[in-house]
């Protein structure tokens, strides 16, 4: 076991105290990746660090071992400072094989660490992923000039640390993952405690393993202890933690935050939930965990296909539920059917849609934001529904209970633009008490109209919308359904001017719901040179962006929709403002489409589509060349904005 | 048992204002007399009924009942029955619709809608046409059908709906004709009361786009030789003159002339629970056989899908008590910020 790097053997145990630090773990996708990842975010989160977290995995379940497609990978960054992203690039990468390594290398800064289970780079796994014959790029000098590399026989020192442990040797295996965690959490100065507790739990009580629960635990301790006691690590890092405002806090996931939202909305109306779903990554998450809550009297039906999820849903929303179908960009094009008869039936109805890469299947666990125009124009005839978007992992659950919301004020379908990115994304949540969130208000017809009958289509005055009447009241029998109706009684109508004013109203009563939403803030001065305007994941990379970019002494400014149909009221007042708005998304353009076409504004796009979050160093890069007066000869920028780099 | 305060309904309570546009003779008149028959004798209030349907002919069928209704999307009328049942399983819920709707474009849901026991009511109302797109094949067509799209006959096998139900795990499977509205709200009424998904399959006439599909079964003069009423625990014997039976050899179903070394006795009797029995007799056809009427298959064990679900809840909160979010989001690693300190860390569960 060596280690060379391009400085000197310096005196061992420096501590250095960086603000922030990005790590990642990689290694096969049966290496236990995301396990590793999940736990040294829990222990940075109870820590007290901000951080943000990226899971990054292979839509094969155990593609072949040893092979670059089969890569896992989890990314964790952890500051004092409020952060918003898991960082572009990282200062610490642990490459469980060669795969892993050679797909990451070149996201690690140079001067970065990298810790290597040196056992598994042998003649074999250096073929699998691709390398020369003869080239092993832990002997490399340029790696080593550029790299702090840390070789560590894991596989043998796993196997030495549980040669007692009386489990077989494919089981101890297993463990190696815990041994390069205990490495990690020695270098960083994370306390196991919170990890050891959750072997325990785990794999003690539920799995009723307590065998597995010991062996990852003296693995993890293996591996600190190896790191206390080597000369090889030299330097030891040390970040506090982060002042955050006053509070209990716990880690919240997208797809975590977003079935929260939904059992806090069965509170805040005291209705049950329905949940129908059919399996399509990365949505499913959310039908597992509500699947767990059913003393909310929340029933999750799994079923059949994804039409088959959302006709539920609407059912039971006829029926007096609250209701909700979730899915992923082709599960909405299944749903796009259904979602029309309610919009045309008037009945609330959340979808949750968690973007990712398409079209067609794409690639399922990758992230995306191309669904938009899907959202906002997807099915047929004149069909509004309101469209709004979480901006990071814990706003999902506000928006869901937004969504909800807005869906029985309103009278209509609510989708909800998520996506991979932050589905599957961590990060701090202060817990909210939820006795502090309105109550959503929620009243149905119980009497008859006026005249002594009950006219379903009779709409509010103010919203636009009609009465929510359910089944088992009596004396508000009716009939709704995918007809046009007359307005006020409901009744079958094919009479063309009656159908006008049908569909002017269901288009009206959603541009009436931009009375009832939160005005637009801008981050920054009100006025200046550029706004970067992003709606949904993209959130943390622009603020961050834009951030920088003032401390650079830019004029730029940033803002963030959540609500993409309708806008924010002020949203044409503060475009307004600056000499150019600049949208970078993870699409063609679909928010600048709208943006030019709603205010006929020349708006420029940033736009990416590698499956991935933008790097804020590319968000910088691009709107400096993009930017009025940005001091870049002319013939140098771009004729249209298009992919960074 | 009978709701003391229920009020007596008549047929006409069922009627709605809206004028029924379905073409005259059609044989979905019938149908809906014997469902305004039928719910007088139930103990079911008005308000808690809701009809549901699909889109074709026959999916207009709760416009015409003054009852709660959808008329949904095409084929997907079992999931949303199955999400009314979810909502609130007391509703009584009834699905109309045809054959097209049911088993083609919507076969998938109606299968799932029978594997799970739905506790509602599926009227399938099948001529073997599609009507409402003016005349096309359908999945219940008889093989060499020539319709406007298929002019040199349909090389499509047709299903047997019935036996689909069968072999999709519906609880209570009958088979009615269009024209013996008696027999059909006897049915009708049977069907509501069973627990769990009711089957009910019409027999049923499109004057205009496939008139006569059924005649060899429903006309006065065949009916007899060409049907067999069902009865439970009695021996299956059919026939103008009821000389003619149904026996059993070697697990095969036969025709047998009553008196010609036949007696009663060793006739297939009719057993309502023997789901084995249901597929057999389901594949009686003609020209070989006679159409089986009446109920075919009854099973009131199973527990229907949405009983189970709230069962689940009422479990889930006996064990675990009521919902309380507050401790819900806390039930993980947390750790506490105070005000005016660096930070203060604990680990609480």
């Amino acid at each position: 076991m060596t280690t060379e790097s391009a400085s000197d053997q310096r005196p061992a145990k420096e501590t250095q105290s960086p603000d922030a630090v990005s790590i990642r773990f990689c290694g096969d996708s049966g290496d236990g990746m995301q396990i590793t990842g999940g736990q040294f975010a829990n222990t940075t989160a109870v820590f007290g660090n901000d951080f943000a977290t990226f899971p990054d995995f292979p839509a094969e379940i155990r593609a072949p071992k040893g092979t670059t497609f089969g890569v896992s990978g989890f990314q964790v960054q952890f500051s004092r400072e409020e952060i918003y992203t898991p960082g572009d690039k990282v200062n610490a990468l642990v490459a469980m094989n060669p795969a892993g390594f050679r797909m990451n290398i070149g996201d690690v800064v140079s001067g970065g660490l990298i810790i290597v289970n040196e056992d598994e780079f042998d003649k074999g796994n250096l073929a699998k992923c691709g390398y020369e014959p003869g080239y092993n790029p832990l002997d490399d000098p340029s790696i080593l000039r550029q790299f702090k590399l840390l070789k560590v026989p894991m596989s043998r020192l796993t196997r030495e640390s549980l040669v007692d442990s009386g489990m077989g040797a494919k089981d101890i295996d297993r463990c190696r993952n815990m041994f390069a965690l205990g490495i990690v959490y020695w270098i960083f100065e994370r306390p196991m405690d919170t990890t050891i507790k959750w072997f325990h739990d785990y794999f003690g009580q539920k799995k009723n393993q307590p065998e597995v629960a010991r062996a990852n635990e003296e693995a993890l301790k293996a591996g600190y202890y190896f790191g206390e006691t080597t000369e090889l690590i030299t330097v030891r890092y040390s970040i506090a933690p982060a002042k955050h405002p006053a509070g209990l806090y716990r880690q919240i996931s997208g797809n975590g935050a977003t079935a929260l939202g939904m059992v806090a909305a069965t509170v805040l109306t005291g209705k049950q939930l329905t949940y129908a779903s059919y399996p399509i990554t990365p949505a499913t998450e959310i039908m597992h965990r509500l699947a767990h809550v059913k003393h909310f009297g929340v029933k999750t039906f799994q079923a059949e296909d994804e039409l088959a999820a959302v006709c539920a849903a609407i059912g039971a929303s006829f029926a007096g539920d609250l209701a909700a179908t979730g899915t992923s960009g082709p599960g909405l094009a299944l749903k796009s059917e259904a979602i029309g008869l309610a919009v045309m039936m008037e009945l609330p109805l959340v979808v949750i849609n968690v973007q990712r890469a398409g079209p067609a299947t794409g690639m399922p666990t990758k992230t995306e934001q191309a669904d938009l125009f899907q959202a906002l124009w997807g099915r047929p005839g004149e069909s509004p529904c309101i469209v709004i978007a979480p901006r990071s992992p814990a706003d999902c659950f506000q928006i869901v209970i937004e969504a909800f919301r807005m869906a029985i004020r309103h009278m209509c379908p609510v989708i909800v633009l998520s996506d991979a990115y932050i589905s599957n994304g961590a990060e701090p949540w202060l817990i909210p008490d939820i006795d502090n969130i309105a109550p959503i208000v929620c009243e149905h017809a119980t009497e008859p109209n006026a005249d002594g009958e009950f006219h379903p289509y009779l709409r509010n005055s103010e919203t636009l919308a009609r009465p929510w009447a359910i089944p088992g009241t009596a004396g508000l029998e009716h009939r709704i359904g995918g007809l046009e109706k007359t307005e006020d009684t409901g009744d079958v109508s094919y009479d063309p001017e009656n159908h006008d004013r049908m569909v002017r109203s269901r288009a009206e009563k959603i541009a009436r719901a931009s009375d009832a939403i939160p005005s637009l803030e801008v981050r920054g001065p009100k006025d200046g040179d550029v706004l970067l305007l992003g709606w949904g994941g993209t959130y943390g990379a622009i603020t961050t962006a834009a951030d920088s970019l003032r401390e650079m002494g830019h004029r730029v400014s940033s803002a963030h929709l959540r609500h993409l149909n309708p806008f924010p009221k002020n949203l044409g007042e503060i475009l307004g403002q600056f000499r150019k708005i600049i949208i970078p998304e993870i699409n063609l353009g679909q928010l600048r489409v709208l943006i030019r076409d709603r205010f006929l504004i020349d708006a420029a796009g940033i736009n990416q589509m590698e499956g991935r979050m933008f790097s804020v160093e590319d968000l910088i890069e691009e709107t400096l060349r993009i930017m009025p007066d940005s001091g870049i000869p002319v013939e140098h920028q771009p004729q249209t904005a298009g992919k960074p780099r | 048992m009978t709701d003391t305060s229920l009020p007596q309904y008549k047929p006409q309570d069922f009627a709605t204002d809206q004028d029924v546009r379905w073409c005259p003779g059609c044989g979905d008149y019938a149908v809906l007399s014997a469902v305004r028959k039928a719910l007088p004798d139930l103990d079911v209030r008005k308000e808690d009924y809701v009809f549901v349907s699909g889109i074709g002919c026959a999916a207009r069928f709760p416009y015409y009942m003054n009852t709660y209704g959808m008329h949904s999307v095409h084929g997907r009328a079992p999931a949303f029955a199955t999400g009314i049942k979810l909502a609130n399983p007391k509703l009584e819920v009834w699905l109309v619709s045809g054959d097209g709707d049911l088993l083609s474009i919507g076969g998938n849901h109606t299968m799932h809608a029978m594997r799970r026991n739905i506790d509602l009511n599926i009227v399938l109302l099948n001529n073997r046409i599609y009507g409402l797109t003016k005349g096309q094949y359908s999945p219940t067509s008889e093989f060499g059908k020539i319709t406007k799209s298929t002019p040199m006959g349909s090389v499509d096998y047709p299903i047997n709906p019935s036996n689909m139900a069968v072999a999709a795990g519906a609880t209570f499977i009958a088979r009615c004709l269009d024209v013996d509205v008696k027999m059909l709200t006897d049915i009708m009424k049977r069907a509501a009361s069973h627990r769990g998904l009711a089957f009910i399959e019409v027999l049923q006439d499109c004057n205009i786009f496939n008139h006569g599909a059924w005649f060899h079964a429903s006309q006065k003069d065949k009916r007899d030789d060409h049907t067999v009423a069902l009865e439970h625990g009695k021996p299956i014997i059919f026939g103008r003159e009821r000389d003619k039976g149904i026996r059993s050899f070697h697990g095969r179903l036969k025709i047998v002339d009553l008196g010609h070394g036949f007696g009663e006795d060793e006739l297939l009797i009719h057993d309502e629970c023997d789901r084995g029995r249901a597929y057999l007799l389901a594949q009686m056809a003609h020209p070989d056989f006679p159409e089986p009427l009446g109920v075919l298959h009854c099973c009131p064990e199973k527990p229907p899908y949405d009983e189970l679900v709230h069962n689940q809840i009422a479990q889930a909160v006996e064990k675990r008590g009521k919902g309380d979010f507050n401790q819900l989001v806390r039930d993980t690693n947390t750790w506490l910020i105070e005000e005016d300190t660096e930070s203060c860390l604990s680990l609480e569960d």
